[in-house]
């Protein structure tokens, strides 16, 4: 299985019946393929949708009804649209009870840097600003590394997204908490050791004494 | 309101202008004005919306034409001539936070001086702005926008101006409605007067001051 599916399966797990959920673009996006059968989530998408379906074929794409990334999606029975004042409210008021975002950084304080690299890349920061500080609960997905440098580090050295740190990060290794500003690691995935993750990983983490392995089908 | 043809909406807007473009990555943009403004040359014009879409779509077409001075946006991360040109000093960009830029753009449209918001507290975005306490919780004070214009994109308009809109094509144009001085609306479709329940209008026609006719 590859990384960006353990991530996604994983994050899958956190998944509850009536939840309202906005993913990210990229690795969150394709949480909603793995949502655990007979419950019903509701997905937001923050240009002014809940309801969010599949990706439809090439020649039943509506040109209204596009995702957070401008690509075409479908609504699902139920779906609602409304305006981006309102879809902030959402994010901001504490209605969106998780969302999935990317990262660039975690720190050892749970703190997010996910929206620019200065000099390099310079996108904007879109929805992610609001996302991070007023979704009730904050989930990274993310490779554990990038080209063999930490993602996890003892302090962000990119700008961070929010003040407010993230509740569980998820990546292809491992699945880390933050607990009143400390980074716990949860679990490691399938045929990963504990010295691997640590070894793998900048910023201190508390490891119990004994880390069960992600359940992944 | 007055109907009008788009070469007509597009003249009244001078160069130097500041417009609220509906829209996000292109849906919702209304586009015929988007061409016109390229076609009568327009300079120096500041753009506030949620982004600058791409090369060749809304807002995209206002940037590779060098018609705007200024972009007031949350993303332009799908337009590198936007971020060429910013790079270049040719545009400058200021990136807002997109649940702040809607509210700014809200408070201009509702008589407020402003919002508080969490988002942004701690990170450079709070950079040159005063943060406030309240109950505990700090905030940053986040200013109304204003425009000269509202560029709006609506799916059904009857013929007074009354605008509905449809699925993702709503986002910001309802809200630049009540926030632009001038309201330019365009419409997909032009219905008689009570085919949109009193129920369903979202933009009154009461603040549209242009509708494009089709």
């Amino acid at each position: 299985m590859d990384a960006q599916t353990v991530i996604a399966k994983r994050i899958a797990q956190e998944l509850r019946a009536g939840m309202l959920v906005n993913l990210g673009i990229g690795i969150p996006t394709r949480v909603a393929n793995f949502v655990p059968p007979g419950i019903h989530v509701y997905f937001q998408s923050e240009n002014g949708l809940i309801g969010t379906g599949p990706i439809p074929e090439e020649a039943m794409t509506q040109p209204r009804l596009t995702d957070a990334g401008g690509r075409p999606v479908t609504a699902v029975p139920g779906a609602v649209a409304f305006d981006s004042a309102f879809s902030f409210g959402l994010i901001r008021g504490g209605h969106v009870d998780m969302t999935v975002l990317g990262g660039l950084q975690v720190d050892e304080r749970g703190l997010l840097a996910n929206w620019m690299i200065p000099g390099k890349m310079v996108p904007g920061m879109g929805g992610a600003m609001d996302l991070a500080t007023g979704a009730k609960r904050v989930v990274v997905a993310m490779q554990h590394s990038a080209k063999g440098k930490a993602k996890i580090v003892r302090q962000c050295s990119l700008p961070l997204t929010s003040s407010r740190p993230i509740d569980l990060v998820v990546t292809e290794l491992a699945v880390l908490a933050q607990v009143d500003g400390h980074l716990e690691l949860l679990e490691t995935a399938p045929g990963v050791t504990v010295a691997q993750v640590l070894a793998a990983t900048e910023a201190k983490l508390e490891v119990p004494a004994a880390v069960p392995t992600m359940r992944i089908e | 309101m007055q109907t009008t043809t788009v070469e007509e909406a597009v003249s009244r807007i001078p160069d130097g202008a500041s417009l609220m473009v509906g829209g996000f990555m292109g849906v919702g943009t209304p586009e015929r004005l988007m061409d016109e403004l390229v076609r009568q040359g327009k300079r120096n014009l500041a753009v506030i919306a949620n982004d600058t879409a791409m090369p060749g779509v809304g807002i995209g077409k206002l940037v590779s034409a060098g018609l705007l001075r200024k972009a007031i946006t949350s993303h332009i991360g799908l337009n590198p001539e936007t971020q060429k040109k910013m790079l270049a000093g040719e545009i400058e960009v200021d990136l807002v936070p997109q649940g702040t830029l809607i509210e700014r753009i809200r408070s201009a449209g509702y008589g407020l001086g402003g919002v508080l918001t969490p988002t942004g507290v701690g990170t450079v975005v709070e950079e040159g702005k005063r943060k406030l306490e309240v109950d505990g919780r700090e905030y940053l004070l986040e200013t109304a926008l204003h425009a000269d214009f509202a560029l709006v994109q609506a799916f059904l308009s009857d013929y007074f101006g009354n605008l509905t809109y449809v699925l993702t094509a709503r986002n910001f144009n309802p809200v630049i409605a009540m926030a632009g001085k001038t309201v330019i609306a365009d419409a997909e479709h032009v219905v008689p007067v009570g085919m949109i329940s009193p129920d369903h209008i979202i933009t009154p026609a009461a603040i549209v001051d242009y509708l494009v006719r089709t």
